[in-house]
């Protein structure tokens, strides 16, 4: 489970705060999908990579507790042990040079390896386990560069649950596939999650989407955050307020957005 | 019964890992030798050849079977071999640092504008008049010391100014950038100096400029190989952040990995190397930026845990074979090495580049 309190997230140059979503309290609980959502430009990515030190976080506390109940705050770890519990799918595309699926997926045993780098067997059958999970044993032996969107979208999240993260981060994962392989990631997610126990976090302006298969909402509106139940969001209107504009007002009953008439 | 099928899985997957690791292996090995051959032949040519007997019972014993080969070997051979290998070997390591770190497959160990520091503190002392330049001289003596001394000294300086400015920019292609910028605005400064220089002068910093193996000593090489090859192999505890580096420093983070750490080690080992190079030899251009790409091809891998001895493997044969060609003309006429290495090394990089459909796209 991940836990935000008093979280305030942005920028800081020069000695000038920009503060972009502030007074965060929220809960993620594991075994289930929290899908971040909220207009562009809200600050979804920059919270997302605050919470798991990519970027320094401007306040508050970011607290993983595990399945046996223990806390821990996630920015007071040192780099290679939050790597070990934490892992993320970005958003920026990456190049990854002459590497293969399979060379990308054993990268995410990187925070578990010693100085040389040798996987050990468990290593690799833990590769090998999630590639056949992710059923991209097929895609070991190309090169990255060359996949497809999707496929490359496939092996990245091989890469993160490979290091067997307790909290697992992805920023706009569906942003390059299309309309079934979104659906699909989404149900591969709910299963990652459920099956595994594991606090599973992805933000999305997919709203629709998100409505249908997250299990949790964080809704970012005017720097704040509220979060809660899908169903509750619909029911007090939060979600046609957040998202309504002047052309697309929100159905309720469907679930989905319409053009005003 | 258990144990057994575990045993036949664990071995089936060994399998599929084999097979790449032992061909990467057998590679390496092939380069190794091809290394220790194209040195050998490095030290055969010159103005006299020597033939392999005496190659081999001077390498066992430290005698050849003449003193006057003896002598040629110990003293004029041997230093510019092991130089020709050193700096081979040391800028395709630096270049491939920088390649890797800018994410940028046209970045060589000068990106950082180390040489041009070298060529300032070269064309101050060469081509001064001024109380600086004889102040310089008389401390140092003039010579080729007062070379190598200007030279390092530049590097240094554009090193050190260049991690303090590091300090505050975030963005490695920002850096790449200010890199760049450095080097033009230091360049300006040498052009300025070079444009009222005496012409007589101007022949010495020229000559250092186009590259040399030969000059160096036997004795310089107690500097020349420790500083190359301590952060060659500084460079292999890399090896592992590097890896992780090829997905961005983003991800590389998101693994553990120091990225502003790793960022300034990679930056002092490429710019060490680099400007120990440009103090001895003078700027070599080339080797660095394309001896990575020949290595990718060669083991077919961004890993760089094998792509680092390949590299190390191919500086060492690229550079023995520029200097080998530099020996050509026979007598006493040596090519600069940046004459042989840019326009043979470069249509074949090109060659070679285009054969190959993924590394033509520019992998890093």
């Amino acid at each position: 489970m991940l836990t935000l309190t008093d979280v305030a997230a942005g920028y800081r140059h020069r000695g000038r705060e920009r503060v972009i979503v502030d007074e965060v309290d929220a809960v993620a609980p594991s075994g289930a999908v929290t899908a971040l959502l909220g207009p562009n430009g809200a600050g979804k990515s920059t919270l997302l990579r605050s919470l798991v030190g990519l970027q320094p976080l401007l306040r508050g506390r970011v607290t993983l507790t595990d399945a046996r109940g223990r806390d821990a705050e996630l920015l007071q770890l040192s780099p290679r042990e939050r790597a070990r519990r934490t892992a993320v799918v970005l958003t920026e595309r990456i190049d990854a040079g002459l590497l293969t699926g399979r060379e990308v997926v054993e990268l995410g045993r990187h925070p578990y390896l010693g100085l040389i780098g040798r996987l050990t067997d468990r290593d690799r059958f833990l590769v090998g386990e999630t590639l056949a999970e992710l059923q991209a044993g097929d895609l070991a032996g190309e090169r990255f560069a060359e996949l497809s969107d999707g496929q490359r979208q496939r092996l990245l999240l091989a890469r993160a649950l490979v290091g067997e993260p307790e909290l697992l981060v992805l920023d706009e994962p569906s942003a390059f596939l299309d309309v079934g392989a979104r659906v699909d990631l989404m149900a591969l997610l709910r299963r990652i999650a459920r099956g595994r126990g594991i606090t599973v976090v992805l933000s999305t302006h997919e709203v629709e989407l998100a409505l249908r298969m997250a299990d949790r909402l964080w809704l970012i509106q005017d720097h704040r955050i509220t979060s809660g139940a899908p169903d509750t969001m619909v029911a007090d209107g939060r979600i046609a307020r957040t998202f309504g504009t002047r052309h697309a007002v929100f159905d309720a009953a469907s679930g989905t957005f319409r053009v005003r008439t | 019964m258990v144990t057994a099928r575990a045993a036949t899985a664990t071995e089936e997957l060994r399998s599929s890992v084999r097979p790449r690791l032992a061909r990467s292996v057998i590679t390496l090995i092939i380069l190794a030798v091809a290394a220790v051959l194209a040195l050998g032949v490095g030290a055969a040519v010159g103005s006299v050849t020597i033939d392999w007997h005496d190659l081999v019972s001077f390498v066992i014993s430290g005698h050849a079977h003449d003193p006057t080969t003896t002598v040629l070997l110990g003293e004029i051979r041997m230093p510019r071999v092991i130089t020709a290998g050193a700096v081979g070997a040391g800028l395709a390591i630096s270049g491939l640092l920088m390649q890797t770190l800018f994410a940028n497959p046209l970045a060589d160990p000068y990106v950082l504008g180390v040489s041009s520091g070298a060529s300032l503190g070269v064309a101050l002392v060469t081509l001064g008049t001024g109380t600086f330049t004889s102040g310089f001289v008389t401390l140092v003596g003039g010579g080729r010391f007062a070379i190598v001394v200007a030279a390092a000294t530049g590097s240094a300086a554009v090193l050190l100014l260049i991690l303090v400015i590091g300090r505050w920019v975030r963005s490695v292609i920002t850096l790449l950038i200010i890199g760049v910028m450095l080097s033009s605005a230091i360049g300006a400064i040498t052009s300025l100096l070079l444009a009222f220089a005496d012409p007589d002068r101007l022949q010495r910093y020229v000559m250092w400029g186009l590259g040399s193996f030969s000059g160096v000593t036997r004795g310089d090489l107690a500097v020349l190989l420790p500083l190359i090859i301590g952060p060659v192999i500084i460079s292999g505890l890399l090896a592992r952040s590097l890896n992780a580096m090829l997905l961005g420093e983003l991800y590389a983070r998101s693994m553990g990995v120091r990225a502003a750490l790793v960022r300034t080690v990679a930056m002092i080992l490429a710019a060490v190397i680099a400007g120990t190079v440009t103090a001895y030899c003078g700027p070599i251009a080339f080797l660095g930026m394309a001896v990575p790409h020949l290595a990718r091809l060669v083991i077919g891998s961004s890993d760089h845990r094998v792509l680092m001895p390949a590299t190390i493997g191919m500086g060492v044969i690229t550079s023995s074979i520029c200097s080998v060609i530099a020996q050509l003309p026979g007598d006493n006429a040596v090519l600069p090495i940046n004459v042989t290495s840019a326009l043979i090394g470069a249509p074949v990089v090109i060659m070679v580049l285009l054969r190959s459909r993924r590394l033509s796209a520019g992998a890093v």
